[in-house]
């Protein structure tokens, strides 16, 4: 066996080697960790927990104290009975008596509008039942079960008792199920919403489907523009530049402000049109608070997104190629189409997927100029957020959202290869 | 020693001071100039205490995302009335004591003073205020009369200005649909009267541009971006007296109720938010409101001080939503109806909305 080799002091060359290398790798995760920190605190963990609470809404047997944080315990009696008898029993007498003390509870703890509103969202109308039912709970007299439906007939429904069975868990499946138009049965069965409940998967497929026609347009347009940047000469290219970056770093809200103002029905567009005859003053067009006003300020709003990454790979095209193709006998066509195409497409991968990405959550622009028909998916997020309360429901279908463009990036590394992206 | 005891002294009730200063949640637009007028200035004037507005769309919105965050940074929020019951049986708003608010300028106790459920749980009644539709004169000399009008695009063309949102809508559909104004809410109680009322607004979903902040419905008319609108009516009042926007408010099937203020859990200045709100509630300060906007204060004994606008010349009175000629075809919103059924309507909405 060879004598094993030591450093000048005596160290076994390779304990010393592995101690030089730990130690700069502690310098470099010192020098990186503040970043680490940040985007734990701001990225991660928001996220994370934005995401449990898709699958975990406790509501129903845990009532918190919003002033001081404190959790009570609630339905507890209903959740030992559900323990006690797997799915599909009849509620009977034991089920009622533990239903109404627990009520009862609630009254005590004013805690049915937590409960109550757990269960509203998965059976709409519900909140009321719960509210009169703590109220009038403690004048109940046994049996529970008469009693009870007599006070209200739906507190027989089966539909219910599931919704109760499944919210006593805390864990759920439920709001993933609602964020895609379904809805459990009461033997607790998956079956589509009703009819006129359906807006979720619609949302999703006109979200996509807009976002990769915004996508499209904003590469038509950039593809001639980030051209003339990359080949005219130094002076006009950053004159031409400097009119590409100005929109680019004026505020969002003032350039959808400026669409209004242009397209709406009595707007700019609309007074020249009607002002050259082309058209007539009730053949305005309507261009705003539609599809179409969602279209044209969101391509206007995500060109420099196109146009950026695009003109930066254009740079560095050399213009000896294009010429040889021509020399070697190639029409202008074939010379673009198979030898400055192929070269600009790390430029189109990454303008098309920054800009699709950024369309798919994009939310101020739709909200303003989309109308009732430009509404995405973003817009329903923010109603769950602020108008109806409904965090879990926002939260799952946020992370059907991040799925669906993790997917999409997973995709393009197959086809394309991430490493061929170009930003710059 | 001493005097550097002073001097930090002196700097934190400085301090103190400074942060004792509350933040009101608002609407914005006229309606926020009503309460400066009508509330901040005298407060400030009486305490010295500085008050500061905030305007957003539904101050009802922010308040769980503030409250959940732990981030409350208002002290006061001006919410409507079922938005109210709503907040608070989820634990949201601080309850409050109606004992606290003052009586009456006759001595009336406060809670025989405020008008009937005007005083809940959580949340003291400031106004009045009324959801009414409302139309440009130029454009129809001859002009809608009913609600039934509103939802008819054959006889008077154009476009409608209407909330986004199933509150109102419903119930002005209905009305429009020829269902009494006293059985509006037991239709609505049936599924086959909330069919019927989306079916209506169905025969004009094609025409309406859809509004979200109160100031929006005074611009989309001024703009000519709609025909008519529904609106809060004291915003078609302040464009059209302030500004001699030629608006006309069509009182018909109006559906009135109480705006209301609450305090959040873990408002940053709760005992100075509740002197505001004692202050603001008082039967002086609802009437000096009323000379700003046409909302009916909602105090009894503030009715007899509500006189003239403040330019001195237009009388309120025929303007305010309760003013018996305007109370003839006009529906209360129920509260107890849409503390219940808001989520689920507003799902039903959206879902109609996006079809």
């Amino acid at each position: 066996m060879a004598e094993m080799l030591t450093t000048a002091d005596g160290i076994p060359l390779k304990a010393a080697l592995a101690r030089a290398q730990s130690r700069a790798r502690r310098k470099a995760l010192f020098l990186v960790l503040p970043l680490l920190i940040f985007t734990l605190l701001s990225f991660v963990l928001p996220i994370g927990a934005m995401m449990a609470r898709s699958v975990h809404n406790p509501e129903f047997v845990a009532s918190t104290d919003r002033g001081t944080g404190a959790v009570t315990p609630i339905m507890q009696n209903l959740k030992g009975w559900f323990d006690a008898n797997p799915l599909g029993t009849e509620p009977d007498e034991a089920a009622y008596a533990a239903l109404v003390a627990d009520l009862a509870h609630l009254q005590e703890t004013k805690a049915s509008g937590s409960a109550g509103t757990r269960i509203n969202y998965d059976l709409p109308g519900t909140l009321s039942l719960f509210k009169s039912g703590a109220r009038g709970a403690g004048k109940l007299e046994p049996p529970f079960k008469e009693s009870l439906l007599a006070d209200d007939a739906r507190w027989g429904d089966p539909k219910l008792w599931q919704a109760m069975r499944a919210a006593t868990a805390g864990v759920t499946a439920d709001f993933y199920l609602a964020a895609l138009d379904r809805t459990r049965a009461a033997d607790g069965s998956i079956v589509q919403a009703e009819e006129n409940r359906q807006i979720y998967i619609k949302l999703f497929l006109r979200t996509f489907g807009l976002s990769a026609l915004i996508t499209f347009v904003c590469l038509l347009l950039a593809f001639p523009v980030a051209h003339l940047l990359a080949t005219l000469p130094m002076a006009k290219s950053n004159l031409l530049m400097i009119l590409v970056l100005l929109p680019f770093w004026t505020s969002l809200l003032v350039r959808t402000s400026a669409w209004m103002v242009l397209l709406q029905e009595q707007g700019v567009l609309n007074d020249s049109l009607v002002g050259l005859g082309l058209i007539t003053e009730d053949q305005r067009l309507a261009m705003m608070y539609n599809t179409t006003g969602t279209i044209i300020a969101m391509t206007h709003i995500l060109l420099p997104f196109m146009i950026l990454p695009l003109y930066s790979v254009m740079r560095t095209i050399k213009p000896s190629y294009v010429r040889a193709a021509r020399s070697l006998g190639a029409t202008s066509w074939t010379a673009f189409r198979r030898v400055y195409l192929p070269q600009t497409l790390p430029g189109i991968g990454a303008g098309g997927l920054l800009v699709f990405i950024l369309a798919v959550g994009y939310y101020i622009t739709p909200a303003l100029v989309g109308g009732a028909s430009g509404r995405l998916i973003s817009n329903m997020i923010a109603d769950h957020m602020n108008d109806t309360l409904n965090w879990s429901l926002a939260a799952a279908l946020s992370a059907i959202l991040l799925a669906a463009v993790l997917i999409l990036y997973w995709l393009y590394d197959r086809l394309v290869g991430i490493d061929k992206l170009k930003l710059g | 020693m001493k005097k550097l005891l002073v001097l930090s002294t002196a700097l934190t009730s400085f301090g103190l001071a400074a942060q004792a200063d509350i933040t009101v949640m608002s609407w914005g637009g006229s309606y926020e100039t009503s309460q400066v007028e009508g509330y901040n200035k005298p407060y400030t004037a009486a305490t010295g205490k500085n008050v500061t507005m905030m305007a957003v769309d539904n101050p009802a919105t922010p308040i769980k995302a503030m409250v959940e965050a732990g981030n409350v940074t208002v002290d006061i929020a001006d919410v409507e009335y079922a938005d109210a019951i709503r907040l608070c049986d989820e634990g949201l708003v601080e309850t409050i004591d109606p004992a606290m608010l003052p009586a009456g300028a006759d001595g009336t106790p406060a809670t025989e003073d405020f008008l009937p459920g005007a005083i809940t749980d959580c949340a003291v009644a400031s106004i009045v205020f009324s959801t009414v539709f409302a139309y440009d004169t130029t454009k129809f000399p001859e002009g809608p009369k009913t609600m039934a009008d509103f939802f008819d695009t054959a006889k008077f063309p154009g476009k409608r200005g209407m909330r986004k949102g199933a509150k109102a809508n419903l119930e002005m559909a209905l009305m429009a649909d020829g269902v009494p104004a006293a059985d509006v809410y037991a239709t609505l109680e049936t599924p086959e009267g909330v069919d019927r009322a989306f079916a209506k607004l169905d025969t004009i979903k094609g025409d309406v541009i859809w509004w979200e902040a109160g100031a929006q419905p005074p611009q989309l008319l001024a703009d000519g971006e709609v025909a008519m609108s529904t609106a809060y009516n004291g915003r078609i009042f302040a464009a059209a007296v302030t500004e001699g926007k030629p608006f006309q408010v069509v009182w018909d099937g109006q559906v009135y109720e109480y705006d209301v203020f609450v305090i959040p859990k873990g408002a940053p200045n709760l005992e100075e938010a509740k002197e505001w709100l004692k202050f603001a509630t008082s039967t002086e300060q609802l009437a000096a409101q009323a000379a700003w906007i046409s909302y009916g204060p909602a105090r009894k004994s503030s009715a007899p001080l509500v006189g003239l606008f403040n330019d001195g010349k237009t009388e309120m009175g025929p303007h305010m939503p309760t003013s018996p000629e305007n109370m003839t075809n006009a529906l209360p919103s129920s509260f107890e109806f849409w503390a219940d059924r808001d989520a689920e309507l507003t799902e039903r909405f959206n879902a109609w909305l996006a079809q």
